[in-house]
């Protein structure tokens, strides 16, 4: 890299993480404006937008080719407080954590307790929420038996499709001008409320056109000023390609970069959405221009570089805004999901890997950065040169590109009812979950705890952590006689859960919904505009709203111990075993021995214990699946933990695969750490015994020691190894290729490691921002993968 | 049939092309100093007492290390992995022990595998009838052929047996256009003298197709083996070789046209 791309990379890893407060400033001087109690909601939403983009600090950094940032500096991190109020405790929390800390100066504290506290307190998205959640969904969130993702963050989860990459603002405004006039003619209430929307996207697409014009303003005055003749040439083209984009479509590979950048900051800046934004299949919108401007001259690989360089940094100038309580422990982490897609299959189903593909591959490699986090997409029909140049990158070990089977991919999003091109254009974005890119929107709801509600099916509707009766009393489990009696009280009780669970998503959708439109976003996902309806309301050409299931190979695990020791062996009763987990296997020594030792455990590709994986699978699947949303779309189940695996694991008591209370579970569809004996086929296999095409995504980790990355051969035969796994329709693999004594030496030399990042699980992220418990777990995963 | 197994080692990356799945036959009629696997030597079930630790604390058990499987069950296990097979145009590798020792087993389990198409790969000391050689030879795909030392008296010393058949094999499976690797496992002061190295060039030279040999560096990753099945450890003061002493012998054999991997 560059000297420019060198300091611009310097200057993103040390900016300091601060909480910025001036889009709370101003979203809440908009609110409490006249003219904002005089609008529809939407329309109110539209200007607030405005009101923010219109105001806010114009930051361009020395030597910058890509321009603009959400707060008023690089890592100066806003917050929402319409969505969720942070208190002046949680202030003091964000400044003072360990771990994924945000400092807050006093000046910040002061404006939030003169202005925006009070102003807000009562009113955000969250209050409002809790207020209508039913006393039974709090129980079962407060025992942890799922996590709820708009609880302090607005939906998103979604990705750019090909739309935004041939229009600008302008064509939107035409496309809402017809849609207007088609909803014109009419009384009825339906009607109107589109009228309304659209007018709302009308101003959410002016406010974009003003934020990227005071960035030419800028940059023109900058330029004015500028001593260097080369820079000043840069500064006007820079000011230029601002005042053309995103109004126009992009007619150059720099403009389409600066394009996507001021949209991204669009989505960003109106609410707080999980997963951020993402470019989606980057290398695809990108190619044409890349090609045309190559071949006629106006354009040089280096140069190309250098602006994808600049563009990686930005994004790593934005963390995750800040998570509080359990909604910090599901996914602690800066890291805020951006997935870029690169590879897979084009429209018409051929090969779409390019000669930018790689560059970006290159790009990747050299940046070595956070953010955005990248992935390829291998279908059967790309070449082997792909993905071993793909794992090459995952051999330097920091996580990155994770790989996802493009097949499965659009099987599962057909297998949705999508529609096949629509699938085609798709990917998995976050961490690894299923979307159709530009066309859907596609909510994660959240984890979902597979194990804990296995504990009290065992305690027959208690929870042993509070003695509390949260579940339904679904019999002794001591009087069962058989394995599949044990599934069926797991089943009803899951059952139970589940619909507490879906009731309350439709409460939480259905506000945000009435109160929280996203008018900017909807611009950009189709068909939002022609439907004259929000993002948020279904406006969507397609809408699913996921549910995460979490520790798969902990309930497998569990549930064969029973089978096995209680039912087909009879080793001991049922009775024995649940007073040994009761007492944390106090003074059951020999048990747990046999129980982590003498036990068949999934992972190793063995039905005796694999068939329970399938039985469980099966039974969240049909819990869930197809279940309608109050936005008119689906629920869906997908399988993965961010790093909720932990904090479940943390309200559980003993389990009866050996582990002991509050531990954390098995992460993804992954087997327990140490669990497999029987290498990497036998997990794979175990893997793909559950149907990943009846999913929205599922995650599989593998660790791998750096030795076995000794010569070419070795990367030739993991690739044929992922092919493998993927014929059998599994939807991702990602590798961690570190070994165990770093970790440790990490652990007690943080400030040696800094640079450390690993592969967590969907995500990398450094191991010094893990908490220890999942550096330990980290550990434990790494050091069996070296045995 | 029954075979005496005594594991299978899954995504095997190193014994033959593509993935592989490697299937230990226990017994061997060869007892070398070095041996990585000294409890493969005995083709008898043998009984030693595992220890797993669980927070500090020690369980102990008794386990046998083999046991035996009939063809049916062991094809089974091998068509498990055909997925990896045929995406890596791996397939299985019979390995000890040595397993031309229960050659009717093998014979067996070879035509199954031709039957399914899979490929197949035997690791062997070469040590065996000229009858049995030729009857896998028409079954296998592929050898792994170990040479060794080819002073008779010395092979004699360090394995137990006599070296002069087993020459006589490898001859006879490169006249006859086998698919043989040969394997030379690299032992201080045993199989590395400038003697051997110079016999062992002179042998290859003799060879009209075979091409390709595998240099095995000895490591002492078996140590704990030894003491785990209270075996004679012979070369427990035995040092592993350098990078360097490898790259040496790469160059020596590569000198008389040969490809030359380090490594197995």
């Amino acid at each position: 890299m560059n000297k420019r791309i060198k300091k611009l990379r310097n200057e993103s890893l040390t900016a300091v993480n601060k909480l910025s407060p001036e889009r709370a400033i101003l979203v809440t001087e908009f609110y409490k404006s006249e003219i904002a109690k005089q609008v529809s909601v939407p329309v109110k939403r539209a200007m607030s937008f405005k009101h923010i983009l219109e105001n806010k600090n114009i930051c361009i950094n020395e030597g910058e080719l890509i321009v603009g940032e959400r707060g008023p500096a690089p890592k100066e991190t806003s917050t929402y407080p319409e969505v969720s109020l942070h208190s002046m405790q949680d202030l003091d929390i964000l400044n003072n954590r360990p771990k994924v800390w945000f400092r807050v100066d006093d000046e910040t504290k002061n404006i939030y307790e003169k202005e925006i506290i009070p102003f807000w307190k009562g009113n955000t998205q969250r209050d409002k929420m809790f207020a209508q959640l039913p006393d039974e969904w709090k129980a079962a969130y407060e025992a942890g038996i799922f996590t709820e993702f708009q609880e302090q963050r607005a939906p998103g989860h979604t990705v750019a499709g090909k739309k935004i990459f041939q229009k600008g603002m302008l064509d939107l405004k035409k496309e809402i001008q017809e849609s207007i006039e088609k909803y014109r003619n009419t009384n009825d209430s339906k009607d109107l409320a589109k009228i309304e929307e659209l007018k709302a996207m009308n101003i959410a697409a002016e406010a974009i056109i003003t934020f990227a014009n005071r960035h030419a303003d800028e940059l023109n005055k900058l330029a004015e000023t500028e001593k260097d003749e080369k820079r000043k040439v840069e500064l006007t083209e820079m000011a230029r390609v601002c005042r053309r984009v995103p109004a126009n479509a992009p007619a150059t590979f720099h403009e389409m970069l600066q394009h996507y950048w001021f949209i991204h900051l669009g989505v960003i800046t109106e609410v707080n959405p999980w997963d951020s934004f993402n470019p989606g299949r980057l290398d695809q919108h990108l190619y044409p221009f890349y090609k045309k401007e190559t071949e006629n001259g106006t354009l040089t690989k280096e140069k190309a570089i250098e602006l994808l360089q600049a563009f990686w940094v930005k994004f790593n100038n934005h963390p995750s805004p800040p998570k509080m309580g359990v909604t910090a422990l599901e996914s602690n982490t800066y890291t805020d999901f951006s997935l870029i897609n690169l590879g897979g299959v084009k429209e018409d189903g051929s090969d779409a890997v390019n000669e930018l593909t790689y560059i970006i591959l290159d790009v990747i490699e050299e940046m070595r950065i956070l953010q955005p986090s990248s992935m390829v997409q291998l279908s059967k029909k790309n070449p082997d040169s792909f993905i071993e140049r793909a794992i090459k990158i995952t051999k330097t070990g920091f996580g990155q590109p994770s790989i996802f089977n493009t097949d499965a991919i659009i099987k599962e999003l057909v297998n949705q009812g999508k529609d096949l091109i629509d699938a085609r254009n798709g990917g998995a974005s976050g961490c690894v979950e299923t979307g159709a890119f530009g066309t859907e929107s596609y909510i994660l709801t959240g984890y979902f705890n597979l194990n804990k509600i296995l504990e009290i099916t065992l305690n027959n509707g208690i929870d042993p952590r509070t003695g509390k009766e949260i579940g339904i009393k679904t019999g002794d489990p001591r009087n069962f006689k058989s394995i599949d009696e044990l599934l069926n009280a797991y089943k009803k009780q899951l059952n139970y859960f589940a619909d507490i669970k879906l009731k309350g998503n439709n409460i939480i959708e259905k506000l945000y919904a009435e109160e929280l439109p996203v008018p900017f976003l909807s611009l950009i996902i189709e068909d939002c505009i022609s439907n004259g309806v929000d993002y948020n309301s279904g406006g969507a050409r397609y809408n699913t709203s996921y549910v995460q299931g979490v520790g798969l190979g902990s309930i497998t695990d569990s549930l064969t111990s029973i089978k096995y020791h209680v039912f087909d062996h009879k080793n001991i009763s049922m009775d024995e075993l649940l007073k040994a987990m009761r007492v944390n296997f106090e003074g059951y020594d020999q048990l747990r021995h046999d129980l982590i030792y003498e036990t068949p455990k999934y992972g190793n590709d063995d039905d005796y214990a694999d068939s329970l994986a399938v039985e469980v699978f099966n039974i969240f699947y049909d819990a869930i699946n197809n279940i309608p949303t109050f936005r008119g779309g689906k629920f869906r189940i997908n399988m993965l933990p961010t790093t909720s695996h932990v904090y479940f694991g943390s309200v559980i008591k003993a389990t009866a695969d050996g582990r002991k209370a509050f531990e954390p579970l098995s992460e993804g569809i992954s087997p327990f750490q140490g669990a497999d004996k029987k290498g990497p086929t036998a997990v794979l296999k175990s893997a793909a015994k559950i149907d990943h095409l009846k999913t929205g995504g599922t995650l599989l980790n593998q660790k791998f020691s750096p030795s076995f990355f000794k010569d070419d051969q070795s990367i030739v035969k993991l690739s044929q190894l992922v092919r493998s796994y993927f014929r059998m329709d599994g939807h991702h693999i990602q590798f961690n290729v570190v070994n165990a004594k770093t970790l440790r030496d990490a652990q007690k030399h943080p400030e040696k490691h800094t640079d450390l990042i690993v592969r967590v699980a969907g995500y990398s992220d450094y191991f010094n921002d893990l908490g220890e418990d999942l550096q330990n777990e980290i550990i434990r995963r790494t050091e069996h993968e070296e045995l | 049939m029954l075979a005496t197994i005594f594991d299978i080692k899954h995504f095997a990356v190193h014994d033959g092309p593509g993935i592989r799945q490697t299937i230990f036959f226990k017994g061997c009629p060869l007892n070398c100093w070095w041996c990585h696997n000294p409890e493969s030597q005995d083709v008898n079930l043998e009984i030693f007492i595992q220890v797993n630790k669980l927070d500090g604390k020690e369980f102990k058990r008794a386990v046998t290390v083999g046991y035996q499987i009939t063809s049916k069950e062991l094809m089974d296990i091998i068509l498990g992995d055909q997925v990896f097979f045929e995406e890596s145009n791996g397939g299985v590798t019979f390995s000890g022990g040595e397993p031309l020792m229960q050659s009717k087993f093998l014979q067996e389990i070879l035509v199954l595998c031709k039957q399914k198409s899979i490929h197949t790969c035997i690791d062997t000391t070469g040590f065996t009838s000229k009858k049995t050689i030729e009857m896998v030879a028409n079954l296998a795909d592929c050898f792994l052929f170990d040479i060794k030392i080819i002073d008779n008296e010395l092979h004699q010393k360090y394995t137990g047996v006599p070296v002069d058949g087993i020459l006589e094999n490898l001859q006879w499976l490169d006249q006859n256009h086998k698919n043989v690797i040969l394997r030379y496992p690299v032992v201080p002061g045993i199989t590395d003298t400038e003697k051997n190295i110079s016999d062992i060039k002179f042998f290859l030279k003799s060879l009209k197709n075979i091409n390709q040999i595998d240099l095995l560096p000895y490591h002492n990753i078996s140590k704990g083996k030894y003491t785990r099945f209270k075996k004679e450890n012979k070369m427990k003061d035995t040092k592993p070789l350098s990078n360097n002493d490898m790259l040496y012998l790469k160059s020596e054999f590569e000198s008389i046209g040969f490809k030359v991997g380090i490594g197995g």
